[in-house]
C-alpha cells in the first residue's frame, strides 16, 4: 500500500497533472481545492505528505501551513509548498512558517517526484 | 660756572624732579594708594594750566601795553567758575556718564556720534592750539635768551632754535611717557595731573616772589610802587567798556572750550564735588597770579631801558638787579607754565586726533578684520603717541616759520576766538534738546571760516596768506567782505571784530538750522541724555570695591553662563590671583576676561554695559543701549529666520513624507501587480509544462489521454495568450497611448456584433429592446464593442440564474446615453463591488478562466471614450451601466 499524498490546489489542470504523476509512482493522491476547509481535509485523511498551493481561494497557503503546524498530530508531517509567485520573500515566509520544501511553478515533473520521495521516508 | 650753565642744570634737575613726581603719582594710583591724588586742591591746581606762559610773562607785557585790560583774562574764568558752576557741573556729569574723552568727543556724541563733527572740532582745535604751543616754545626760548644776553656779547647769541628743539622733544617725551600710560583715554593721568599741580605751585610761587622782590626790593615799598604806577602810562590807558566786556566774555568762553581745559576740568575730574572747592580756590589762584602784574609792569617800564621787551620784565628785572637765584626761579615759573600747557594740550589734542581721525581711517583702511583682532588697542596707543609727537612738532614748526616775532598776547587771543566757536554747539547741546547735528555743523562751519578769514589768516600780516588787495577791497572786491571790516563794521578792534561776527554767525546758523532740520533718533536720544543728564545718570561714585562687586558679578554671570560654568570661571581666576575661596579680585584683567566670556553669550555691547553697571557705577550710555538694542534686534531677526527655516523644513518634511507614502503605496501596488502577473502567467505555464512532460515521458498513454492532455495544453496556451493581450491592452490604455478610431455606427448593430463575439449562444438568454437601440453613435466603435463583449462574457461566466438571462436596456440619464447590462444571477457581493474594476480582482472561487483584467480594461476604455462604466447596486442580479456623453449619440433620422 502506497503512502498518501494530500494535494491542496485550486487549478484543475494542475491537480490532474500532479495526480497523474504521483499515482503512476505508486502514491495514493487525495485532493482538495479550496482554503476554507483545508484543515478538515487534512484531519479527515491524515496524509503522509501534504502538497500545498500558496494562492488558494478562501485562505492563504501560509495560513493553512500555520494551522497544520499548530496541530500536534501534524507537527512532523512533511509539507511541500508550491507557489506561482516566484519571489524570494515567499520562500522565506514558507520556510519560517515550517514548510519542509518549497517549489516554484512551473516545475519539472521529475522534481516534484524527487521532492515527494525525499520528504517521505520509506 | 656761568649762570647759563647753572640755568641749564637747574632746568634739567627740575625736569627730572617732574618726571619723578609723575612717576610716583602713577605708581601710587596704580597701587590704589594716594588719596592725596584725588584732592580737590590738586584738581584746582591742575586747572591752572589756564595760566600759560602767556599769562606768566605776557600779562605783564599786556599791562605794560594796554593797562588794566589784562585783568579780563582772569575775570572771564572767575565769572565762569563762580557764576556758571552749574554748567561746569553738567559738563563734568555728562563727561562721566558718557565716558567722554575730549571736547570733540562730547560734541560729536551729543549730535548722534557724528564723526564729521568730531573731525571738524579736532581740526579747529589743532589749528587753534598750534600757535599757542608755538607761543610756549617761544617763551621758553626768549626767556633763555634773556639769560644769555646778560652773559655773552650781542651777536654771539646761542642758537635759539636748538633750545626750542630740545624743549619740544623733551615735552613730547614727557607727554608720551605719562600721557599714554593707559590705553583708555578716559582714564585719569594721575602722574601728569600731579606734575601739573606741582608746576602750578612753582609758577605761582615764582611770580609772587618776583612781585615781592619788585615791590619791596626794587621799588622800595607799596607806596613807592603805587606812585610809580600812577606815573606810568598804565594809569593813563583808557578802559573801553565794550572791549572789556568782549575780552571778559572771550576768556570765559575759551576757559570752557579750550581742549586742554576740558581735559583737566572734565576728563581728569575725579569727583564732581571738586568743582565746589575749585569754585573759590581757582579764582583765588588767578587773583594771586594777577596781584603783582601791574606793579611789575610799572616798575619795569620805569627802570628798564626803552625798547626792552615788557613780556620779559618778570625775568629781566631780577636779572638786571643781579638776583640770579630769583631770576632762575622766575625762569622755572615760566618754564612750568609753558610745559604744563603743552603737555595737557598735547594729551587732549592727541586723543582727539587719534580717536576721530587716525583710528577711523586706520579701521577703514584695514577693514573689518581689525575690529576683531586684538591689536586695536596697540594701534590706538601708537596713534596717540604719534599724534602727540605730531602736535608738538606742529607747534615747533609754527614757531620756526613765524619767526617768533609777534607779541605773545596777540596769539593767545587769536587762539581764544578760535576755540570760542565750540561754545554754541557745546551750550546748545547741554541745554537745548532741539539742537541738531546739522545746526552744529552749520554754526561751527560759519564760525570757523569767519575766524580763519577775519583773524587767523590776517594775523600772518598782509600779503603773507591773504593778498593786500583783499584787506583793502574785500574778497573778490566786495567791500563788505573785508577781513577787518565785515559787513561794514569799520574801525573795530580786529579781535573783537572777529569775535563778534564769528560768534554771531555761528550761533545764528546753529539755532536757525537746528530749528529747520530734523534730528535723527540717535540725536534725539543723545540730546535727552545730555540735557537731562541729572535725571538719567546716578551720581557717579567711586569704586565700591572688593568682594561685594565680585559677588554681584558672579550672580550676574551665573544667570548668563549657568551656575557651574560661572563658578568654574570665577574660581579659576581666584586661584590664579592666589586667593582662597571662589571670589577673585575684580582686577582689570579679570573684568576684561569676564566681559569677553559674557559677550560670547549676550553680545559685546550688552556685556560691557552689564559689567560697567556693576563695577564702574558708570551709567549705561545711550550708545550702549543702542548697541544692546541692535544686538537684541539681530538675535530676534536671527531667531525669526530660524523659525521660518524650521517651518519650511517641517513643511518640506511633511511633503517628503507624503511623497514617500505615495511612493510606498505605488511600490506596494506595483509589487502586488507584478506578483499577480507572475501568478497569472505561471499557472497556465505550469499546466502546459506538466502535461507536455507527461506526453513526452509516458509511453503507455491511451489515445484518449493523449488527446485530452494535448487539448489542455492548447487551452492553457490560449489562456496565456489572452492574458498577455489583455495586459498589453491595459498597459496601452493606462499609458494613454491609445489612438481612437472614431466611426459612426448604430448601437443595435454594435450590440449584435458583441453578442456574436462573446459566443454565448445557448449558454445565456439575452433580452433586448431593439426599438431603443436605434441610436447612431460617433465614437471608437471597436473599443465600445470590446466593453460590451466583456460585460456579456462576464454575465455568461458568472451568472448563476436558472436559467441565466441577460437583459440589455438603452436609455437616457442625466443627459447621457446609458446602456444597462443586467443579469438574473446573485450579483456581486457588496464588499466586492468597490474593487471589481481593479486589476486582477475576481469574484468568487469559481474558476472562470479570466485573469481579472476585463473590467479594468472596460473602465480604461470608457474613460478614453469620455464615458464611464459602473456597477449598479441593488438590482438583484449583476448590473453594469455603460454611459456615454450625449454628443456621441446621433438620433436616427
Amino acid at each position: 500500500m502506497g503512502k498518501t499524498v494530500l494535494l491542496i490546489e485550486d487549478e484543475p489542470n494542475i491537480i490532474e497533472a500532479v495526480s497523474f504523476i504521483l499515482s503512476r509512482d505508486g502514491w495514493e493522491v487525495k485532493t482538495h481545492s479550496n482554503g476554507h476547509d483545508a484543515m478538515q481535509a487534512v484531519r479527515a485523511r491524515v496524509p503522509d505528505l501534504i502538497i500545498l498551493d500558496v494562492m488558494l481561494p478562501g485562505k492563504s497557503g501560509f495560513d493553512i501551513l500555520a494551522e497544520i503546524r499548530n496541530d500536534a498530530q501534524f507537527a512532523e508531517t512533511p509539507v511541500l509548498m508550491l507557489t506561482a509567485r516566484g519571489q524570494t520573500k515567499d520562500r522565506e515566509m514558507a520556510e519560517r512558517a515550517g514548510a519542509s520544501h518549497y517549489m516554484t511553478k512551473p516545475f519539472a515533473n521529475a522534481e516534484v517526484l524527487a521532492a515527494v520521495r525525499a520528504l517521505v521516508a520509506p | 660756572m656761568s649762570i647759563l650753565n647753572v640755568l641749564i642744570l637747574v632746568c634739567v634737575l627740575y625736569v627730572v624732579f617732574l618726571f619723578a613726581v609723575a612717576f610716583a603719582a602713577d605708581r601710587a594710583a596704580l597701587r590704589g594708594q594716594g588719596s592725596w591724588l584725588r584732592s580737590p586742591y590738586v584738581y584746582t591746581l591742575s586747572l591752572s594750566i589756564y595760566c600759560t606762559a602767556w599769562t606768566f610773562y605776557g600779562a605783564v607785557g599786556f599791562a605794560a601795553r594796554s593797562g588794566l585790560e589784562f585783568v579780563t583774562i582772569y575775570i572771564g574764568p572767575t565769572l565762569v567758575m563762580v557764576g556758571w558752576w552749574w554748567t561746569l557741573r553738567k559738563m563734568v556729569r555728562v563727561g562721566r556718564s558718557q565716558r567722554i574723552t575730549s571736547i570733540a568727543d562730547l560734541i560729536s556724541s551729543r549730535y548722534g556720534k557724528s564723526n564729521l563733527l568730531a573731525v571738524f572740532v579736532t581740526v579747529l582745535a589743532v589749528i587753534g592750539a598750534t600757535p599757542y604751543i608755538a607761543l610756549q616754545l617761544q617763551s621758553v626760548t626768549l626767556s633763555f635768551a634773556a639769560f644769555a644776553e646778560t652773559e655773552v656779547a650781542a651777536g654771539t647769541m646761542p642758537d635759539m632754535q636748538s633750545t626750542a628743539v630740545w624743549v619740544a622733544a623733551g615735552l613730547a617725551v614727557f607727554t608720551i611717557l605719562f600721557g599714554t600710560r593707559n590705553l583708555d583715554a578716559n582714564e585719569r593721568h594721575h602722574g601728569v595731573v600731579m606734575a601739573i599741580a606741582v608746576e602750578a605751585v612753582v609758577k605761582l610761587f615764582a611770580l609772587l616772589a618776583v612781585g615781592v622782590f619788585v615791590v619791596w626790593g626794587l621799588s622800595g615799598g607799596v607806596a613807592e610802587t603805587l606812585a610809580r604806577i600812577d606815573a606810568s602810562e598804565i594809569a593813563r590807558f583808557e578802559v573801553t567798556g565794550s572791549r572789556w566786556v568782549g575780552l571778559t566774555m572771550l576768556s570765559g568762553m575759551a576757559f570752557l572750550c579750550l581742549p586742554r581745559m576740558f581735559q583737566v576740568m572734565v576728563v581728569e575730574n575725579e569727583d564732581e564735588d571738586h568743582l565746589r572747592t575749585a569754585a573759590w580756590a581757582f579764582p583765588t589762584y588767578l587773583m594771586l597770579m594777577s596781584l603783582f602784574v601791574v606793579p611789575i609792569a610799572a616798575v619795569g617800564l620805569d627802570l628798564m631801558p626803552n625798547g626792552a621787551n615788557p613780556d620779559l620784565f618778570v625775568l629781566t628785572l631780577p636779572l638786571m638787579d643781579g638776583r640770579d637765584g630769583l631770576a632762575i626761579l622766575s625762569f622755572l615759573g615760566g618754564f612750568s607754565s609753558a610745559t604744563s600747557m603743552v603737555i595737557v594740550a598735547a594729551i587732549a589734542l592727541s586723543t582727539m586726533v587719534s580717536n576721530h581721525m587716525v583710528m577711523p581711517i586706520w579701521l577703514y583702511v584695514s577693514g573689518g578684520a581689525a575690529m576683531v583682532s586684538g591689536d586695536v588697542r596697540h594701534v590706538a596707543l601708537l596713534a596717540r603717541r604719534l599724534s602727540i609727537a605730531g602736535i608738538v612738532f606742529l607747534g615747533y614748526l609754527y614757531f620756526r616759520l613765524s619767526g617768533g616775532g609777534t607779541a605773545l598776547a596777540a596769539i593767545g587771543l587769536i587762539s581764544f576766538v578760535g576755540v570760542a566757536q565750540f561754545l554754541p554747539p557745546l551750550m546748545g547741546g547741554l541745554f537745548w534738546r532741539g539742537a541738531t547735528r546739522s545746526g552744529a555743523l552749520t554754526g561751527l562751519g560759519l564760525g570757523f571760516f569767519v575766524w580763519l578769514y577775519c583773524l587767523f589768516l590776517p594775523s600772518f600780516g598782509p600779503s603773507v596768506v591773504l593778498p593786500q588787495a583783499v584787506f583793502e577791497n574785500g574778497l573778490w572786491g566786495i567791500g563788505w567782505l573785508r577781513p577787518r571790516a565785515m559787513f561794514g563794521a569799520e574801525g573795530m578792534d580786529p579781535v573783537m571784530h572777529a569775535l563778534l561776527w564769528s560768534i554771531l554767525l555761528n550761533a545764528g546758523g546753529f539755532v536757525l538750522v537746528s530749528l529747520l532740520s530734523f534730528p535723527k533718533p540717535i540725536e534725539r536720544l543723545q540730546g535727552a541724555q545730555f540735557v537731562n543728564v541729572f535725571e538719567h545718570s546716578p551720581t557717579p561714585g567711586g569704586w565700591t570695591g572688593g568682594m561685594a562687586q565680585s559677588e554681584d558679578l558672579l550672580v550676574m554671570s551665573q544667570r548668563i553662563l549657568g551656575a557651574r560654568e560661572a563658578q568654574n570661571l570665577f574660581e579659576g581666576v581666584a586661584k590664579r590671583q592666589g586667593l582662597a575661596g571662589y571670589l577673585p579680585e575684580p582686577s582689570p584683567d579679570f573684568l576684561q576676561e569676564l566681559e569677553r566670556v559674557l559677550s560670547g553669550s549676550v553680545g559685546a555691547a550688552t556685556a560691557h554695559a552689564m559689567i560697567g553697571q556693576i563695577v564702574g557705577g558708570a551709567a549705561v550710555s545711550v550708545e550702549d543701549l543702542m548697541a544692546v538694542a541692535d544686538e537684541a534686534a539681530q538675535i530676534m531677526e536671527y531667531s525669526s529666520q530660524l523659525e521660518a527655516k524650521s517651518q519650511e523644513l517641517a513643511r518640506t518634511a511633511r511633503q517628503l513624507r507624503q511623497a514617500n507614502e505615495k511612493l510606498t503605496q505605488i511600490s506596494v501596488q506595483k509589487d502586488g501587480f507584478l506578483s499577480q502577473i507572475s501568478h497569472e502567467l505561471r499557472t497556465p505555464m505550469t499546466s502546459i509544462r506538466a502535461f507536455s512532460e507527461i506526453l513526452r515521458d509516458t509511453d503507455d498513454l491511451t489515445l484518449e489521454e493523449q488527446s485530452k492532455y494535448a487539448s489542455i495544453i492548447h487551452d492553457e496556451s490560449v489562456r496565456l495568450t489572452r492574458l498577455l493581450d489583455d495586459l498589453l491592452d491595459l498597459s496601452v490604455l493606462e499609458n494613454g497611448q491609445v489612438v481612437l478610431n472614431t466611426q459612426t455606427g448604430r448601437l443595435s448593430e454594435l450590440l449584435d456584433r458583441a453578442v456574436r463575439a462573446a459566443g454565448v449562444q445557448g449558454e445565456i438568454r439575452i433580452e433586448r429592446d431593439r426599438a431603443s437601440e436605434v441610436v447612431d453613435l460617433t465614437t471608437d466603435l471597436d473599443r465600445l464593442a470590446q466593453v460590451f463583449i466583456n460585460l456579456i462574457a462576464n454575465a455568461r461566466k458568472y451568472c448563476d440564474g436558472r436559467p441565466p438571462i441577460l437583459t440589455i436596456r438603452v436609455g437616457q440619464s442625466d443627459g447621457q446615453l446609458v446602456i444597462d447590462f443586467k443579469d438574473n444571477g446573485s450579483g456581486v457581493p457588496p464588499e466586492k463591488q468597490s474593487v471589481i474594476f481593479e486589476k486582477f480582482s475576481r469574484i468568487g472561487e469559481t474558476k472562470a478562466g479570466g485573469a481579472g483584467l476585463g473590467l479594468a480594461i472596460c473602465r480604461e476604455i470608457m474613460a478614453r471614450l469620455g464615458g464611464d462604466v459602473s456597477y449598479l447596486p441593488g438590482q438583484k442580479g449583476a448590473a453594469f451601466r455603460v454611459s456615454l456623453p450625449i454628443e456621441t449619440r446621433m438620433a436616427a433620422q
